[in-house]
């Protein structure tokens, strides 16, 4: 049942504005745990409304990488940019003030509660605004700006009431995604967001990705596995090995076996990434 | 769109329907499980003994359920958030002592002030409990609060040299002892109690965060909930209900027993998992919570009016415990089944 990759998915090549300076940069990331280097100088860079594919190996760096980006953790040398300008991301919280989002594979959700909450938690609209921890919480408002955002995202919902615990994967998973856009305004990180999903539901969820830059003006980061899905949505895939960036490709099907062979290692750290087309 | 001739023998709609409205149904009562084994055993009671159902008899079910029922509003939310506050028990006891010896040695002291002045000793024991497993990394609150265990009935006892102190304030022998009709007023400190804190956790922002921070605490961190301050927050509260129960324990007997509440955060426990919350966290309500009182209530009160022996009552009550944890297990069971089969039909 596998789709037959990209005829009519390769994204127009789209115009990023080589002008202004990436949404997103990195350089020189270094993360050190013990006496493991996770990160071994990683430089990256994101452009407006691109959707880059972070592939690798399990181990290669790439979850290292997006926790630095979102604050998870902090890096021990290196630099990260927004639009040009250096910042520190030292906590998730920071990361959120500037823009950045992510959506974790298993982290995303709290089966205990309920969509509305899911998407609100931490950014709760209270009644008296001030008040955050112990404001009353606005729950028809926060119901309306929910179902307006999922309209809009056209993620159908059984009822707003029910437990995120009790919806199919696929529901979770775009309630997930939801709730990401929702509050990103620069960046958008998906951690394997199609993994435990079905034939249609990954369709929806790679659908929604590809529709984020335009019609939400967000930069995108997908981590996956599946070759297929970044051809299908990757405007460029950039690999990872050992901590390092050890190439990137314009991923087309003609590209697919140079990128695969950089992943798995047949390439070699520090060979000249082929250049797609 | 897809082929269902072509797929290995599905269920007919209408069966796998039927099976689906099956599962919903037994779910739903499943979760009213704690209503539904308190009215089994009110029925139950009221059958074998007259006396069970008079006015004077269910106030007293309420006084002797009320000093656990407080103990588990506090307990819920440090369950709700998957930790454990094995100090109850004996805050109640220090704080009692802390409140006689107040009236008793410091006289400018009027009776009123020494309610806050318990509660809140409840609340800083809670607080250190909370501190020292947040912020010195223990990994477990069994830990830190079995600490102040063993720390807070060791001050009881030397604070009060081992002897009861007699002499409570008014206010506080009537929180304890009095009744409006046949209510005690305890029991009507409850009700109270029991609104304040269902509001708080079901209207209320840091209510939601308890229940995300039981459910996914890593999770919970990464949206920007401050999970730190709102964990020790919760033990703060769970020592200050300690506190409050030390009024009505202290008011019953107007006096302070330094060996008073022994293993009483056992109960609160109990109270709280009968009541439908989940030992792994994220789960419980306020309702529970005080039907779970009332059901260990009930049970002690029934065997007694019996006369069985207090050696009965201890095993009914490890039974109740028992059932109340496996239709927990069911529950999450129905719940998994109900998920799959949703998510199959979105397949299909």
């Amino acid at each position: 049942m596998t789709e037959t990759a990209a005829n009519d998915v390769t994204t127009p090549a789209r115009d990023h504005g080589r002008q202004e300076p990436p949404v997103l940069e990195v350089r020189g990331a270094v993360k050190r745990f013990g006496a493991v280097t996770a990160l071994g100088g990683v430089d990256l860079t994101l452009r407006r409304r691109q959707v880059v594919g972070l592939l690798g190996d399990n181990g290669a760096g790439k979850s290292t990488l997006i926790k630095a980006i979102t604050g998870v953790h902090a890096l021990d040398e290196g630099q990260i940019l927004l639009d040009g300008e250096p910042v520190s991301i030292r906590t998730p919280t920071e990361a959120r003030q500037h823009g950045i989002e992510a959506v974790y594979q298993d982290l995303a959700l709290f089966d205990n509660l309920g969509i509305v909450s899911n998407l609100y938690l931490g950014n709760e609209l209270t009644k008296p605004r001030r008040f955050r921890a112990l404001g009353w919480l606005d729950r028809k408002a926060m119901e309306r700006d929910a179902r307006e955002r999922l309209e809009k995202l056209q993620v159908n919902v059984p009822s707003f009431n029910s437990q995120i615990g009790l919806m199919s994967g696929g529901q979770r998973q775009a309630v997930a995604v939801a709730r990401a856009v929702a509050f990103a305004s620069r960046v958008l990180i998906l951690d394997e967001p199609t993994a435990a999903l079905g034939v249609r539901e990954t369709r929806n969820v790679l659908d929604t990705i590809s529709r984020l830059p335009e019609e939400h003006d967000l930069s995108v980061i997908l981590i996956s596995h599946n070759m297929d899905h970044v051809v299908q949505v990757c405007d460029e895939a950039v690999v990872m090995r050992q901590g390092r960036v050890v190439g990137s490709a314009t991923p087309s099907p003609d590209t697919l076996q140079d990128i695969v062979s950089m992943i798995v290692g047949a390439t070699g750290p520090g060979s000249t990434p082929p250049t797609g087309k | 769109m897809t082929q269902t001739a072509a797929l290995p023998p599905t269920p007919t709609p209408s069966s796998s329907q039927r099976h689906n409205q099956l599962l919903k149904a037994t779910l739903a009562l499943v979760r009213l499980g704690p209503l539904v084994m308190l009215g089994v055993l009110v029925l139950i009671m009221a059958s074998v003994s007259p006396l069970f159902l008079t006015g004077r008899n269910l106030g007293n079910v309420g006084l002797e359920a009320s000093v656990v029922a407080i103990l588990a509003l506090g307990q819920l939310l440090v369950i709700i958030t998957a930790g454990i506050d094995l100090s109850q028990g004996s805050l109640i006891a220090l704080t009692s002592v802390v409140g006689a010896l107040w009236i008793r040695d410091l006289d400018i002291v009027s009776g009123w002030a020494v309610i806050p002045t318990m509660i809140l000793a409840g609340g800083l024991a809670g607080a250190i409990s909370g501190t020292l497993f947040v912020k010195g990394k223990i990994p477990h609150p069994f830990l830190p609060t079995l600490a102040m265990l063993m720390v807070a009935r060791g001050l009881a006892l030397l604070f009060s040299d081992g002897q009861p102190i007699t002499g409570m304030p008014d206010a506080i022998r009537t929180l304890g002892s009095s009744r409006i009709g046949d209510v005690p007023v305890a029991v009507i400190l409850v009700a109270a109690l029991a609104v304040l804190i269902h509001v708080l956790l079901t209207r209320v922002t840091w209510g939601q965060w308890i229940y995300a921070i039981g459910a996914n605490r890593e999770g919970a961190r990464r949206v920007g909930i401050p999970v730190d301050r709102v964990l020790i927050s919760v033990y703060v509260l769970s020592g200050m209900a300690a506190g409050t129960a030390a009024l009505v324990v202290s008011g019953q007997t107007n006096s302070a027993y330094p060996t008073a509440g022994n293993l009483m955060e056992l109960s609160a426990i109990a109270a709280v998992i009968i009541g439908g919350a989940s030992f792994f966290g994220g789960r419980g309500t306020v309702l529970g919570a005080i039907v779970g009182a009332l059901i260990l209530g009930v049970i002690q009160n029934g065997l007694n009016l019996l006369n069985v022996s207090a050696a009965w009552q201890y095993v009914a009550l490890g039974t109740v415990v028992v059932i109340a944890v496996e239709m927990d297990v069911l529950r999450g069971y129905l719940e998994s089944r109900l998920r799959i089969i949703r998510t199959e039909e979105k397949e299909a």
